[in-house]
């Protein structure tokens, strides 16, 4: 008992104040893109060329953070000349071209649909289904219930059957083998429901796109309404899409 | 005695006409005959050359070695001599259509179309239909028989699998795990990926083994290239993979906690993982570690200030996990339920082949750290882990030890400067008409990856084998004649990869 008083009293308090303060997240952290439109485009052209994704178009200058891994490859090889990314986890995005981005994204906020609000606002409940990826997506969504993130005190709560969710939240490329898991999950939340789609591979297949294997966009086959990209998303990426879109 | 297979090293570069290519009936006698006398099998897989099908092994002791042979149609199963085999046959079958006769348990392992198009499915399956559940699993007859079946899609935010337990009341006669959603058809990708590609796709093979898949990437494209990382670069490595176990094992002893119903350490835990992950993101800017690895060294340094906070943050660090191991371990209640519960025996846990923290639980001590090193792990004394019990207390028990050691190596080694030329550039020819196997421990235990590249250096086949494809048979074997209800604890207990074994 005496050791479990000490260990508490050890621990403290540990919750984020975010969304009232940001967190400060580690310098080498790669989150929202700033582009430099005034580059050439031979510069555009060899970053084009070394993205293992094939996430940069470029014709319109502009990276596509749904194909995206944040890898830091275009930003490495021409110490930032065209393409640097920034410790600003705020990256979500209400609509797939949305995230085909020059640096400038439409505040989530004024994006969302108001009747959700109305309706989540005080109580979300949603239910991930894992449909393909490598877990790192849902790691990273489970450590929203760790005391520092502490997704509850929002009145959002990841909930065990579809029957009591409000929405479904997907990581995965959709696997051929999770395609019908997934869809009669979907069909077992009641209307109005939500789906958003988290990770560069629930967006655009990520880097399993060519697979015959998977499906290249959750957005082919459900309505989605929240994106949230990332390899995996930061936790606080999440929070914040989450926080803006249904607060 | 002497043995047809060529002993090799990991990550020896071998030209493909140094492998013993023996006689099918030279090559199961001489694999048989070492895996009777104690081997293990680390790569087992079939490969297609100029259109005949061939077989090539990999096989351990305490050394390597390597042979290969033509693949017959179909041939008589291993798997009914040596039951390590037994994954390994299901998967060629699944791949390649070669029917191994008289396998003891020949079913798909991930559900999806043969390789080879000429052949007909062994399963008799019709994958129109998605689900890699439509199967007729096994059954116990009776009366007061009854199955619990669960999955695809769990209760918790976890990957999708099928467990179908046989039970009579609450004791588990019988546990089937039914995998292959996850199937991406990573092992295809590898063949026509651009070099750019390919560390990203090791990477996300599992995302929490990003580091010990990039490492076995990294090493075998490094060895067909005759390139060597420089020994700052090895030395990240080493620091990486052991930030990774320790997250891992942090995470999973916290939820450990949480299973019993003990929830300071769950939590204390679950935050201090994240602590952990955040580390990994200080070093190279994600929680996972991907964008580190990259063939021929690391993309990031270890500059001053980088190394500095490391250790600043593991100092902080080290006493909080020390304490919540003591208040864990010394909880009498927790004890209760982790001893006894969950038994592999020695026995079992070497016919099945398990590996890593599951396998040292079960008394085997192989840890490729200590008998295949790689990076920097040659410098650094690790030592033999094994517990004698094989309960979800000795898996608990690994995990505690390895904890205090990663700690203690990390700390090691950031207590110097540490120097290394970033690797940005990733162009590469592959040696041709070559071959290579690497394995390294990453926390589950072996990761193994094997290159074949064909006479003009392309890769003809890649083949990935993350350490769950030989431990969640453990996992079944463990629930034998164990309280359903305890089937969290246990599985928890080997927190095994479905996207690992599912490629």
């Amino acid at each position: 008992m005496l050791n479990t008083l000490k260990n508490r009293f050890e621990q403290g308090h540990r919750t984020c104040n975010y969304p009232n303060e940001k967190p400060a997240v580690f310098a080498r952290y790669r989150g929202k893109p700033i582009i430099k439109k005034d580059v050439s485009s031979d510069i555009v052209e060899a970053c084009a060329k070394a993205c293992p994704q094939d996430a940069i178009d470029i014709g319109q200058k502009k990276i596509d953070m749904g194909r995206c891994v944040f890898c830091g490859t275009c930003e490495r090889i021409f110490k930032g000349a065209f393409i640097t990314f920034t410790d600003d986890f705020e990256i979500s995005t209400s609509k797939k071209e949305h995230l085909l981005t020059d640096g400038d994204l439409p505040a989530l906020a004024e994006h969302s649909k108001q009747h959700f609000k109305k309706l989540f606002g005080r109580s979300l409940q949603l239910r991930q289904v894992s449909a393909g990826g490598c877990n790192a997506c849902e790691a990273d969504l489970n450590v929203l219930a760790t005391p520092f993130f502490d997704l509850a005190r929002f009145g959002i709560n990841f909930v065990a059957s579809p029957r009591h969710a409000d929405g479904m939240v997907v990581t995965g490329p959709v696997s051929r083998n999770m395609k019908a898991a997934l869809l009669t999950t979907h069909e077992a939340i009641a209307e109005p429901k939500v789906v958003i789609a988290v990770g560069s591979c629930t967006i655009t297949g990520g880097p399993f796109s060519g697979s015959p294997e998977i499906t290249e966009g959750l957005d082919t086959i459900l309505p989605v309404d929240l994106f949230i990209p990332g390899c995996p998303p930061h936790p606080l990426t999440n929070l914040h899409a989450l926080l803006t879109f249904f607060k | 005695m002497t043995n047809a297979f060529l002993e090799i090293s990991n990550g020896e570069k071998l030209s493909r006409e140094q492998i013993p290519h023996l006689s099918f009936n030279d090559f199961q006698e001489n694999a048989l005959d070492i895996i009777k006398n104690g081997g293990k099998v680390v790569q087992y897989f079939g490969y297609q050359d100029d259109l005949s099908m061939k077989f090539l092994a990999v096989l351990r002791t305490d050394k390597l070695f390597v042979a290969g042979c033509d693949a017959p149609d179909s041939y008589p199963s291993f798997s009914k001599i040596c039951e390590p085999f037994h994954m390994f046959e299901r998967e060629i079958a699944e791949q390649f259509g070669i029917r191994p006769e008289g396998h003891p348990w020949l079913k798909m392992v991930r559900y999806h179309p043969s390789y080879r198009e000429d052949m007909p499915d062994v399963f008799g399956n019709d994958y129109n239909k998605d689900i890699p559940g439509n199967y007729d699993y096994y059954q116990v007859d009776g009366d007061e028989i009854h199955e619990v079946a669960v999955g695809p899609v769990h209760a918790g935010v976890i990957e999708p699998g099928h467990f179908r337990f046989n039970c009579i009341g609450e004791r588990v006669l019988h546990l089937e795990i039914q995998l292959g959603y996850q199937h991406r058809g990573v092992e295809n990708l590898f063949l026509n990926a651009e070099a750019k590609r390919l560390p990203i796709l090791a990477e996300n093979i599992a995302g929490d083994t990003t580091i010990g898949h990039s490492l076995c990437m990294a090493q075998a494209v490094e060895s067909l290239t005759s390139t060597t990382p420089d020994k700052g670069a090895q030395i990240i490595r080493t620091i990486a993979l052991e930030l990774e176990r320790l997250a891992n094992h942090i995470g999973d002893l916290g939820a450990l906690s949480g299973d019993v119903a003990f929830l300071p350490p769950a939590n204390y835990f679950g935050r201090i993982r994240g602590d952990f992950l955040n580390l990994s993101l200080l070093l190279c800017g994600n929680r996972f570690g991907k964008g580190l690895v990259r063939p021929g060294g690391v993309r990031f340094s270890l500059a001053d200030d980088i190394r500095k906070t490391l250790d600043e943050r593991i100092k902080e660090l080290k006493p909080q996990v020390e304490h919540v191991l003591d208040l864990l371990f010394s909880a009498s209640t927790v004890r209760a339920r982790f001893e006894d519960c969950g038994i592999v025996s020695n026995y079992d846990a070497q016919q099945l082949g398990l590996v890593g923290p599951a396998g040292r639980a079960s008394g085997i001590p192989y840890d490729v750290r200590r008998s295949f090193p790689t990076e920097h792990y040659g410098q650094i004394d690790i030592p033999e882990n094994k517990k004698p019990s094989g309960d979800v207390y000795a898996r608990a028990r690994v995990r505690y030890d390895e904890v205090l050691q990663s700690l203690n190596i990390i700390q090691s080694l950031i207590d110097t400067p540490v120097e290394t030329h970033c690797v940005d550039d990733i162009n590469y020819d592959l040696a041709f008409f070559s071959f290579v196997v690497t394995v390294n421990e990453a926390w589950r235990g072996e990761v193994s990856h094997a290159i074949l590249t064909d006479k003009d250096g392309k890769i003809l086949r890649y083949k990935v084998k993350d350490p769950s494809f030989h431990n969640w048979n453990g996992l079944a074997m463990s629930l034998r004649d164990t309280g359903i209800s305890d089937f969290p604890l246990n599985n928890k207990s080997f927190n095994l990869s479905y996207c690992g074994f599912d490629l």
